[in-house]
């Protein structure tokens, strides 16, 4: 018979290591990587210590186009989510309010329709435009993942209000309009700023839809190093330098809306 | 929203019902179902597609719920450190999909990779992860399982922490072994949990892009190819849009078709419980 200490270890306490382990070995992989000598991380076995450089991040920032690529990626995230929330906070309001039931419906279908049944009318839209490669085509097709995403977690932050609350405020003399903005947002402005940063992690993320429709001047970070991955698929250096420098915004936001995530992500939109 | 979303859906139904390629000068000729007949009946890439795309789902929504119950089985219980623990699961999901596939692809080299590293210190053989046509689809599944198994095992802990506590503990009082009370109790109550973990892993796993494109572009071969790679293909590799069209009201049609499925699996649920 085995000791309770000894089954604990057995049941509990290597299973979560296993967990763990799995979960985070590629990220710590990614993070060794981009700190090895092209040398180092092509040798086998692999090395686990080796002495550490910065070569990687100064081919990525140095001489290359990468900053304008990541300030490509920050300005369309931006943008979008902004776009998503001026049209997606009223929506959500009244679904939330006024019970709009086909507008969930729609939101459903929407969450089911494959992004790129809206890609190919959009792209066939902006190339006759000649708006392929402009940041407003980028950042309207980034707003259909964007704007569902944003009115699908609004609702529940919308529903949690108390309509007695707004109540009392309309019979105090508040209009509709004023007592949405005097009391309803201030107090969902923490639910806003969780689903506004739920939106940039989105678009920040979006790789089909970029990878259609940017170009040259409006080229996301995605796209860049999806490029740069055809292109010298072996310098795994700087390959990895890139997707830690990507990476590591998104992550680090995650400590802020850990509370939030499980609604976004069970809508799942923020991976295309 | 309806114009974000109907329009271009409308108009891709317009579109499939013509033969129109972009850098046609013309303007799309309209062929009725002659784009559907084609697929049908005579592209020898859509069945092997499609059929790709429903293994590929299956096994993901298996491998990703069962692990999503499992993981939220132990990340349940009471620990020193749960909260980190719990933070540290997340990242798989919220991180950028491209440079996770990069990462992954590079871990799965052949000659040089970490993983086959690790397989022989297992004592077991090397394997070609996404170099043959055979290992293809499950070492994809293995990334997308591990991106993925977050949301489920979310979901899931959500739905552990609801449970009633009654049942187990006259379990307990009964004698129940770990096994019996999680075979008999957990998993039944857990049912219409499981269910939209399910539902929303489904709906994910046929329109999986990122992963697989940026890994494969479909291959070696075709051997990778799902449904959304194949219109991504037809789209905007050879830009034969009417064709493409037609391709992707099929694959909405199976993505609705597979949803109302499980959606009337969870309605079905109240009845029997």
């Amino acid at each position: 018979m085995m000791t309770r200490g000894a089954r604990r270890i057995l049941t509990f306490w290597l299973p979560l290591a296993a967990i763990l382990i799995f979960f985070v070995f590629p990220f710590a992989w990614m993070l060794m990587g981009s700190f090895k000598t092209q040398a180092d991380f092509m040798s086998y076995p692999p090395k686990w210590l080796f002495r550490p450089t910065l070569m990687n991040y100064k081919a990525v920032f140095v001489g290359s186009q990468f900053p304008q690529f990541a300030l490509n990626s920050l300005i369309i995230a931006l943008g979008s989510t902004v776009l998503g929330l001026v049209l997606g906070i009223p929506a959500a309001y009244s679904i939330a309010r006024y019970r709009q039931r086909r507008l969930g419906v729609a939101l459903l279908t929407a969450r089911m329709a494959p992004g790129i049944a809206l890609l190919v009318p959009w792209f066939i839209f902006f190339s006759r435009l000649h708006m392929l490669d402009t940041y407003f085509a980028v950042m309207l097709t980034h707003m259909t993942v964007v704007l569902p995403l944003v009115i699908w977690v609004l609702v529940g932050f919308f529903e949690d209000v108390s309509p007695e609350l707004e109540e009392a405020a309309q019979i105090d003399g508040c209009s509709r309009v004023t007592q949405f903005y005097r009391i309803t947002l201030p107090i969902v402005s923490a639910g806003i700023m969780a689903t506004a940063i739920l939106g940039i992690i989105a678009s920040w993320n979006n790789f089909l839809f970029s990878l259609v429709v940017t170009g040259d001047s409006t080229r996301t970070l995605p796209v860049a190093v999806f490029n740069y991955m055809q292109y010298d698929a072996l310098n795994w250096g700087s390959l990895t330098a890139a997707s830690t420098i990507i990476t590591l915004p998104v992550l680090a936001m995650v400590f802020f809306i850990q509370k939030y995530i499980v609604r976004g992500m069970s809508f799942g939109a923020l991976k295309g | 929203m309806a114009i974000l979303l109907l329009l271009p859906l409308c108009y891709t139904l317009y579109l499939s019902f013509h033969q129109w390629y972009v850098s046609n000068l013309t303007s799309p000729k309209f062929v009725w179902f002659a784009n559907y007949a084609a697929l049908v009946t005579k592209d020898g890439r859509f069945w092997p597609a499609v059929f790709r795309t429903l293994y590929f789902t299956a096994a993901s929504v298996i491998l990703a719920t069962a692990a999503g119950l499992g993981v939220a089985h132990v990340l349940v219980r009471e620990f020193p450190g749960r909260g980190a623990a719990r933070t540290l699961i997340l990242l798989p999901m919220i991180a950028t999909p491209v440079a996770m596939a990069l990462v992954w692809t590079i871990m799965m080299s052949p000659t040089l990779g970490v993983l086959n590293y690790l397989l022989r210190g297992l004592g077991l053989p090397p394997a070609l992860w996404l170099a043959s046509e055979r290992g293809v689809i499950p070492s994809l599944l293995l990334v997308e399982t591990w991106m993925w198994t977050p949301m489920t095992a979310l979901i899931c802990l959500a739905g552990l922490a609801s449970l009633p506590l009654e049942p187990f503990e006259s379990a307990r009082v009964d004698g129940a072994t770990g096994w019996q009370t999680f075979w008999f109790i957990t998993l039944p109550l857990m049912r219409s949990t499981l269910v939209v973990a399910a539902l929303f892993r489904m709906i994910d796993a046929l329109k999986v892009f990122d992963t697989i494109y940026v890994m494969t572009e479909g291959g070696p071969g075709f051997a990778s190819e799902t449904l959304n790679i194949y219109v991504f293909q037809t789209s905007f590799k050879y830009l034969n849009m009417g064709y493409a069209s037609a391709l992707i009201m099929l694959f909405f049609a199976l993505v609705l078709g597979a949803s109302v499925l499980l959606l009337s699996a969870r309605r079905a649920e109240p009845a029997t419980s």
